[in-house]
């Protein structure tokens, strides 16, 4: 399939909206303006797009399940991309940055929003400042702002810059963060499509997948179904990172396999190193085998094998990676961005860092691997958003696939993986952090 | 600020007071503009556009920058505490010129950040959340910045610099020392070489 959402993110001027316009730009702005609010709508969940920030759910449901009785109504952008392994939404923001804000209008239209805030976070302030711009160019030429193309429909488009909280890519996180509180989540349902932004009905989107809805109105739903699995239709962003010779952002279609992506598209790894396994959609999900590369990089295939899409963000590990080694740095990550709202996550995950912590360091004994697993299961399920379970993943899978090297670690007291980008002197300041 | 391992979500690290704080003509008038973009009775909603703001013509945020946007936004101090002591990217002490904050998770760490991190801290003699005795850097290790694909990235202040390497990153110092913000390589799709994306 060749590139669709990524198709000129090489030009030099593909930000400007001159570029924009000279490439059929806002063309979907203005079809969707002739047609009702509901036919767009429907049009969208007979394409089947799915949500594109993790968890996959249908677009087009999410849009209907928005309350219209209620005034005002809201699209709250998420542009937080925080998931470690993810940086697709960045590319499209500062290469692509129209195609979003059409996106956001054109999904403002179709629930009858007057108001979209693109929730950029804190670390992205480059690409706020692209975004920025381009809204303002999008309202001096009339595709913001009051009665949009003499259509008599008024929208706004907003920037909100976060502060560095990986909790605020949840989806009622980053509603309370848009109000000026903490990034911590609300008790669903009632869901955001009913108490929202503001208490008011309000649509949260993913970028990549607000990107999408333009393609669809102009090219049509069953154009995007049939570029990909049933279920599974139009373009999708992958970012291959970790240990491969051309990590990157690749698009393409979700027919693609893994061992397509990460062998054909960037490069497999590196000379002389083998495969050790594979996380398929960002830190949170399960890890997959090598002897699993021919799976479909698609949200179902994926899934039965086991793991999850997620962002499709692809980690790779090579044969240097030490398992021990890896559920501690994930842990650190999970542990310090816990927002500390439910109890179990606020201190399993502090549990959790500091018993694989010492394993790591060759302090742990056998006992620690049951402790391990006991904390995860109290962990999982019991918080109210799946940051919990999303922390005790790489622990529970780590402990499933490559427990040999746990035992191996609290047998030998010490780490026996030596990698050559590894710390040399790991533990000085450990305590320090 | 980075936690350290005896830091517990529940503790209240408070600011320095700090000299008395306004802001400047200018910031008053962007706090203005950046206010109408919520509804009239959601001015709290600003929080966080207000409190960078504060920290842009400050350096850090005190319990003086807190009250202030406290009063603009007319809410209680509690509720601006609460939010500075919640996100990372709020700094509660007095930073170097240069803020060096290592990515240190998976992809990072994958390739090389945690030697990113120890030449740095040898080169400028401080640990992970110090500034140097010249007030010039501060190092803080923080959790991913979504720059996977252009492993280890280290931010300096606002900026990426990306593709580090243990050996530039002793090089990056000295280059920020004689040039400033002009040594960093900005973000990499604006350098984009054939065969990335897509």
């Amino acid at each position: 399939m060749d590139p669709i959402l990524t198709k000129y993110v090489r030009e030099p001027n593909a930000f400007t909206l001159d570029f924009y316009l000279a490439h059929e730009g806002y063309d979907a702005l203005k079809l969707a303006l002739t047609k009702k609010p509901d036919e767009i709508i429907e049009m969208v969940k007979a394409s089947g797009l799915r949500g594109r920030g993790g968890a996959g759910f249908p677009t087009g449901m999410k849009w209907q399940f928005v309350d219209k009785k209620i005034e005002p109504r809201y699209i709250a952008c998420n542009a937080d991309e925080s998931e470690p392994g993810t940086f697709k939404d960045h590319l499209l923001m500062e290469r692509n940055p129209h195609l979003l804000i059409e996106g956001c209008l054109i999904g403002c239209y179709a629930i009858g929003a007057k108001t979209a805030y693109i929730y950029i976070r804190g670390e992205f302030f480059h690409v706020q400042q692209v975004l920025e711009r381009a809204i303002a160019d999008a309202y001096a030429k009339g595709f913001a702002g009051k009665n949009i193309l003499g259509s008599g429909f008024d929208c706004d488009v907003f920037v909100h810059r976060g502060a560095g909280a990986y909790e605020a890519g949840e989806e009622t996180a980053l509603l309370e963060s848009l109000e000026g509180k903490r990034a911590q989540p609300r008790n669903k349902p009632p869901f955001p499509a009913v108490v929202g932004l503001y208490n008011k009905p309000t649509a949260v989107n993913n970028v990549e997948t607000l990107c999408n809805v333009p393609l669809i109105v102009k090219h049509g739903a069953e154009w995007f179904t049939k570029l990909g699995p049933e279920k599974n239709g139009g373009p999708k962003l992958y970012c291959v990172s970790g240990h491969v010779k051309r990590p990157g952002v690749y698009e393409a279609s979700m027919n693609i396999t893994l061992r397509e992506l990460i062998e054909g598209y960037a490069g497999g790894v590196r000379d002389g190193r083998t495969l050790k396994a594979v996380i398929p959609g960002g830190s949170s999900v399960p890890i997959l085998m090598p002897d699993q590369l021919d799976t479909q990089a698609s949200f179902d295939a994926i899934q039965k094998a086991g793991s999850l899409l997620g962002s499709a963000a692809i980690v790779v590990l090579d044969d240097t990676t030490c398992m021990v080694w890896l559920a501690e740095n994930l842990l650190h990550f999970y542990r310090h961005e816990s927002c500390g709202k439910c109890t179990p996550c606020r201190e399993g995950t502090d549990w959790l860092h500091k018993i694989v912590r010492r394993i790591e360091r060759g302090e742990g004994q056998m006992k620690d691997l049951d402790m391990l697993s006991s904390i995860s299961a109290n962990i999982a399920g019991k918080t109210l958003c799946a940051f919990g379970d999303a922390a005790v993943t790489p622990i529970v899978t780590t402990l499933k696939h490559f427990r040999h090297e746990y035992e191996a670690h609290i047998r030998e007291g010490k780490c026996t993986l030596s990698a050559p980008w590894r710390a040399r002197n790991p533990h000085v300041h450990a305590g320090a952090h | 600020m980075a936690y350290d391992a005896t830091f517990h979500k529940s503790k209240r690290t408070l600011e320095d007071e700090g000299p008395s704080f306004e802001y400047t003509p200018e910031n008053r008038a962007r706090f203005d503009e950046i206010v109408k973009r919520y509804p009239p009775d959601r001015r709290r909603s600003a929080v966080l556009p207000a409190l960078y703001l504060a920290q842009y013509q400050q350096g850090y945020i005190t319990a003086n920058a807190i009250r202030h946007v406290a009063e603009c936004l007319g809410i209680t101090r509690a509720d601006v505490e609460d939010v500075v002591s919640f996100y990372t990217m709020f700094y509660t002490k007095p930073v170097g010129k240069f803020v060096l904050q290592v990515c240190r998770t998976l992809s990072c760490a994958l390739n090389g950040a945690e030697r990113v991190t120890e030449e740095l801290r040898d080169k400028l003699g401080i640990k992970p959340g110090e500034t140097d005795p010249t007030g010039t850097f501060t190092l803080i290790e923080v959790e991913c910045l979504g720059a996977c694909d252009r492993a280890p990235v280290v931010m300096v202040n606002d900026a990426w610099h990306e593709c580090q390497s243990p050996e530039g990153a002793g090089k990056l110092v000295d280059d920020l020392r004689s040039r400033g913000e002009a040594a960093l390589s900005g973000c990499h799709h604006v350098v984009e070489k054939a065969g990335r994306a897509g």
